[in-house]
């Protein structure tokens, strides 16, 4: 079946309505939530829960992804650069790309697949089983309650997971570099030291922030609104991986060209 | 008007539609303090949504809900809550915090409003829990450890915890064999009178309401239908409480069957 063009248009009017629509929703919820963090009561108890499950749990999948990404660098790095006669530059190529771009980007996207997904998940389900408004019932706000403590662990502790990934990242580099590139040990840490700047590991750390607060939001608004049993559970974790994975590659972007766009 | 006529909860044309349908079509109902009054309907009648209503989970699309001759609808989020301070409820499933120890349920209200320490709560919570039939030592466990029967008699002790002057239950009995049943409205109407609460029960289970209530009304497409004695149900003269009481297929109900 074939639409006239008048449905094309009221098609794409809905559906930018509804983008509208969704979008002001987020950006009322996760005002909500932060004002939350500068209005008693507060959670400490939640806070710290919440912040070991984001930075101390998250680690292991984090620094493995980074160490493994920094000795891909490396490999990949060197076997291009050797065309052009350029290997002594796999140090600088790896400590910056890791600390610019991949260490936020990837403990991003690891934490969003783990907290993100876990979030939404424990919300999602505290919501279709009435738990939600039983806080409610409870004398408690659920916004203070389950996102403002989930906002802000988030926040604190994804610069932290990220300048573990940054190290591990340029550890990664540094193992295949000296063990199988033939780089001297102190000459290679002297390149990666030499090259880097303070903006760069900084850059990298605004970012993971950033991206920390898009993985909290994106988990708790997705369970905070879901419905319809486990299957509208399921459908949340999914969304919020799936929303916060993209938020993150398209703030990547507009972040990369605020820090270092000429 | 005197105190002693004021309602503790008046609703006057409370309405509310659900994607276009109506659910609530001009609710009115007084519950006199200290009564334990019963509302009874069918599955999607709008027993939950009236409780919802007046707890404030759900807004209203008009109409009028006074607690203690206070209209909360024009009440500040703070004045809400000062008023939702007195409220317990007890929900359909539980509704228990499975990431809480049993302990911290019970006493969750209290903690919250920093009435009681963490270290007096594990006390209180074992009083709490005496209160319903319970050990001291199920407040150690978690709520997924326990069995249907268990996780209400929680949720009641949690719902009473905080001493509430309006608690609310809905489906107590859901769920429940006729003898666990039995067990939580005893515990229900014994936590009713010895707090001097009034008390909402929704349920469509005739031999808890009759057990429960005092008073009774009856919702029927969204409109309260019938007022009267609970203990009556069944003999009041009106022809679809009764059909409802008596579980009769014919009469003035008829169920909305796709053929």
């Amino acid at each position: 079946m074939t639409l006239a063009p008048v449905d094309w248009v009221a098609s794409l009017g809905r559906a930018t309505l509804n983008l509208c629509r969704s979008t002001g929703a987020v950006v009322l919820f996760a005002l909500e939530g932060l004002s939350h963090l500068v209005r008693p009561p507060f959670h400490p108890r939640l806070f710290l829960r919440a912040f070991m499950e984001v930075a101390f749990f998250s680690l292991p999948v984090v620094g493995l992804t980074a160490i493994f990404t920094g000795m891909v660098l490396a490999l990949q790095s060197y076997s291009g650069f050797s065309r052009f006669g350029a290997e002594s530059a796999v140090a600088n190529v790896v400590v910056l790309s890791i600390t610019r771009e991949l260490g936020p980007v990837l403990a991003g996207l690891m934490v969003s697949g783990r907290i993100g997904a876990a979030f939404a998940a424990e919300i999602g389900t505290m919501r279709v089983t009435d738990q939600i408004d039983a806080l409610t019932t409870l004398s408690t706000d659920p916004m203070k309650y389950l996102v403002a403590p989930r906002l802000l662990a988030a926040i604190l502790a994804m610069p932290l997971l990220v300048v573990v990934a940054d190290v591990l990242g340029v550890m990664g580099g540094f193992l295949i570099g000296t063990l199988k590139l033939g780089f001297s040990g102190p000459g290679y840490l002297k390149s990666t030291l030499d090259f880097l700047q303070v903006m760069d590991v900084v850059s990298g750390l605004v970012k993971a922030a950033v991206f920390g607060f898009i993985v909290a939001l994106m988990g708790t608004w997705c369970g905070y609104t879901s419905r319809g049993g486990a299957q509208g559970v399921g459908a949340a974790t999914t969304t919020a991986v799936v929303s916060s994975s993209i938020l993150i590659l398209a703030l990547d972007y507009v972040l990369t060209e605020a820090f270092f766009a000429r | 008007m005197s105190g002693n006529n004021l309602p503790r909860i008046r609703l006057r044309g409370l309405r509310k539609a659900f994607n276009g349908k109506q659910v609530l079509d001009g609710v009115d109902l007084d519950v006199m303090p200290g009564h334990s009054m019963v509302i009874l309907g069918g599955s999607g009648s709008g027993k939950s949504v009236t409780i919802k209503c007046i707890l404030g989970l759900i807004q209203p699309d008009s109409g009028v809900i006074e607690i203690d001759g206070r209209d909360v609808l024009g009440m500040s989020t703070r004045e809400r809550e000062e008023v939702l301070d007195h409220t317990g409820m007890l929900f359909q499933n539980g509704a228990l915090f499975d990431s809480l120890p049993v302990w911290e349920n019970v006493c969750f209200k209290l903690l919250a409003q920093k009435r009681i320490t963490r270290a007096q709560a594990r006390d209180k919570a074992a009083e709490a829990l005496a209160g319903v039939g319970l050990d001291a030592s199920v407040g150690d466990l978690s709520p997924a450890e326990l069995s249907g029967g268990m996780q209400k008699r929680v949720a009641l002790a949690r719902a009473i915890a905080s001493e509430p002057r309006i608690i609310f239950f809905d489906e107590p009995t859901t769920g429940l064999d006729p003898i666990m049943g039995a067990v939580i409205d005893g515990l229900i109407v014994d936590c009713v009178q010895r707090l001097g609460a009034t008390a909402i029960t929704i349920t469509h289970d005739m031999a808890s309401a009759r057990r429960i209530g005092d008073h009774a009304s009856m919702i029927y497409k969204g409109r309260i239908v019938w007022t009267g004695d609970a203990a009556k149900l069944g003999e009041t003269g009106n022809a679809m409480v009764d059909q409802f009481a008596r579980g009769e297929r014919e009469g003035p109900i008829k169920m909305e069957l796709r053929k």
